[in-house]
């Protein structure tokens, strides 16, 4: 089956065509065939949100997934995210779901709270 | 009275970056005033991902981003004052400020940065027609509420505006659980980012309506409905166009305002950007006192707020230490056909450095146009633009050398190319 995307990797945004081979057209230069191929055959996201933390100067911590993950697996991943709850102190890079989902991607703060 | 060499009204992005770029230069005696809790600005509640890509090689959050600037803050010990309000800057550079420790204090200072953001037009704004129910907020305030706060502003969301934000906020309460029913904007086209449009709507499948605006608001004390309708060329609802959304909130993403208030009480001149008029160093027509970042013109990466905001912290530092050189003749920057705005406002030549640097808004999407540059009715520089987008700041240089006279008007505007 074709598939039509749109093109984000600069501000033209060709309107692109990928057939079930994988070939590209409507691309004005190769960045988009990269995407296209990429967007149907695996596409993924880096998922960002906030966790509930206690001990904290505010009620939340941002997070994201440390690489991009499947797409198909957001939403399971953001259960898993609504779900957690963390203590200060929290650093940057601090592993607060490991392994999200089986998805081999660690979720990590994006943000310093210190523990009040 | 107290005195400081250099005072520095907001610590978000653009207030630390300037500090930074002052210390670096030599300047000890900074403060920096900020009225939140936290340094960081508006980076500490956009937890999504897409800053840094330029400036630190690297894709990152907006708190990892201010994370960075903070860090340089500390390291050099610049002192900065947090829940302090800044209420007024006068000509001859007294700040006033108050928080709850000192109460009103003013202060004296040799130069001033201004890096006080933008604010998000409200619905007050735009007078839609109809009940004023809860539920309606800004996108600004409902990613606040949600990525700091924890709170969910409603259950079923329409979204009024296309800007990036709106978009991001659309994407961020669908995954909270809340159903987004649609985008609308009045343009006939997306004031967001490609990249936003597909990640944020088409991932998601969540409709856009362009050309259409929100016609009615309903509700008693909760919003209960909104009625969106199509608009003609004059962007006047047509009628029999009407579509219904049964809603409990309304989010808008109608678009950012310098927060220029404070410089404008002050006397500096305005700008088209509706910041200040500034010059290639970024300051004002007080001598002085600076303007970078958000409150100058609205930008839509980081990256760029924080490499203005070291040029006007370097400038700061100049003006402190007597070398920053002034001539009295000016050339004058104006926006043409097809441009929003242009900073900077003027040049000064004997200061300017060899390469000048125009930052600039088209006003509406165009394909195969030339942005040309005309110096007292000369062309002098013209360069081609297969796509260019109101949603993404242009940014161009020009070699001095390329202006012959160090007084007149470069005009810049936008041709369409010929077939
Ligand atoms: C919601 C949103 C989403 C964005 N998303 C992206 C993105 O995905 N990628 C990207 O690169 N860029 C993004 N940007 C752009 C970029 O992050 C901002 O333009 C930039 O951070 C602005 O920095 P600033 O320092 O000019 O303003 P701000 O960060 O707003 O800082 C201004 C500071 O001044 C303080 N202040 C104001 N008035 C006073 C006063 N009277 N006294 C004391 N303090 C005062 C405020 O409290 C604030 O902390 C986004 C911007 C917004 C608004
Ligand atoms: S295909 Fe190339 S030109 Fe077209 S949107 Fe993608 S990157 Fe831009």
């Amino acid at each position: 089956m074709e598939r039509e995307l749109i093109c984000i990797c600069c501000p033209r945004g060709c309107h692109l065509k990928v057939d079930e081979n994988l070939n590209v057209t409507g691309n004005f230069c190769p960045r988009g065939a990269a995407y296209g191929k990429q967007e149907v055959s695996n596409p993924t996201r880096v998922v960002t949100s906030s966790v509930r933390i206690s001990h904290a100067e505010l009620a939340m911590c941002p997070v994201k997934t440390k690489d991009p993950i499947p797409k198909g697996k957001i939403f399971d991943v953001m259960q898993s995210i609504i779900n957690t709850h963390i203590e200060a102190p929290v650093h940057i890079g601090d592993v607060v779901i490991a392994d999200v989902c089986g998805t081999g991607v660690d979720v990590v703060a994006t943000r310093n709270m210190e523990k009040i | 009275m107290k005195t400081k060499d250099l005072v520095i009204i907001g610590g978000g992005s653009a207030g630390m970056a300037a500090a930074v770029a002052a210390y670096d230069k030599g300047i000890r005696d900074i403060l920096i005033l900020e009225r939140n809790e936290f340094l960081g600005g508006i980076l500490n509640q956009c937890i999504h991902n897409g800053f840094g890509l330029t400036l630190f090689k690297e894709e990152l959050t907006g708190p990892e981003f201010a994370s960075r600037l903070i860090e340089q803050i500390k390291e050099r010990k610049i002192e900065y004052k947090l829940h302090t309000y800044v209420t007024n800057i006068s000509h001859d550079k007294v700040v006033t400020y108050s928080n709850a420790k000192e109460g009103v204090v003013e202060l004296q200072a040799k130069a001033i940065v201004m890096a006080a953001g933008c604010y998000e037009r409200n619905a007050g704004a735009i007078g839609i027609p109809g009940d004023r129910p809860a539920g309606i907020l800004t996108a600004g305030q409902a990613q606040l509420f949600l990525n700091e706060y924890g709170y969910l502003v409603g259950k079923r969301v329409f979204i009024l505006g296309s800007g990036d934000i709106g978009l991001i906020m659309a994407r961020r309460l669908t995954l909270e659980g809340a159903k987004v029913l649609g985008v609308a904007e009045i343009c006939a086209w997306s004031n967001g980012l490609n990249r936003n449009m597909v990640q944020c709507l088409y991932d998601y499948n969540i409709p856009l309506y362009l050309s259409h605006t929100v016609s009615k608001i309903v509700g008693k004390s909760r919003l209960e409905k909104v009625i969106i309708s199509k608009v003609d060329e004059r962007m006047q609802p047509i009628p029999g166009t009407e579509m219904e959304f049964d809603c409990d909130t309304l989010v808008l993403s109608i678009g950012l305002v310098p927060n220029n208030d404070l410089l404008n009480n002050a006397g500096a001149a305005k700008g088209r950007s509706r910041g200040a008029l500034v010059n290639e160093n970024f300051e004002t027509t007080i001598d002085g006192i600076f303007s970078c970042g958000n409150v100058l013109h609205v930008h839509d990466l980081v990256d760029n707020v924080a490499m203005e905001a070291t040029v006007a912290g370097r400038s700061a530092a100049d003006y402190i230490l007597g070398n920053l050189k002034r001539g009295d003749k000016k050339i004058a920057v104006q926006a043409g056909d097809g441009i929003g705005y242009v900073v900077p406002g003027e040049i000064d030549l004997s200061s300017a450095s060899e390469a000048l640097e125009f930052k600039f808004r088209v006003r509406k999407p165009s394909k195969n146009v030339y942005i040309v540059y005309k110096f007292n009715g000369e062309v002098v520089k013209k360069v081609f633009k297969p796509v260019i987008i109101p949603s993404e700041m242009e940014i161009q240089k020009m070699p001095k050398s390329l202006l012959k006279n160090d007084q007149g008007t470069i005009e810049v505007s936008l041709v369409q190319k010929e077939e």
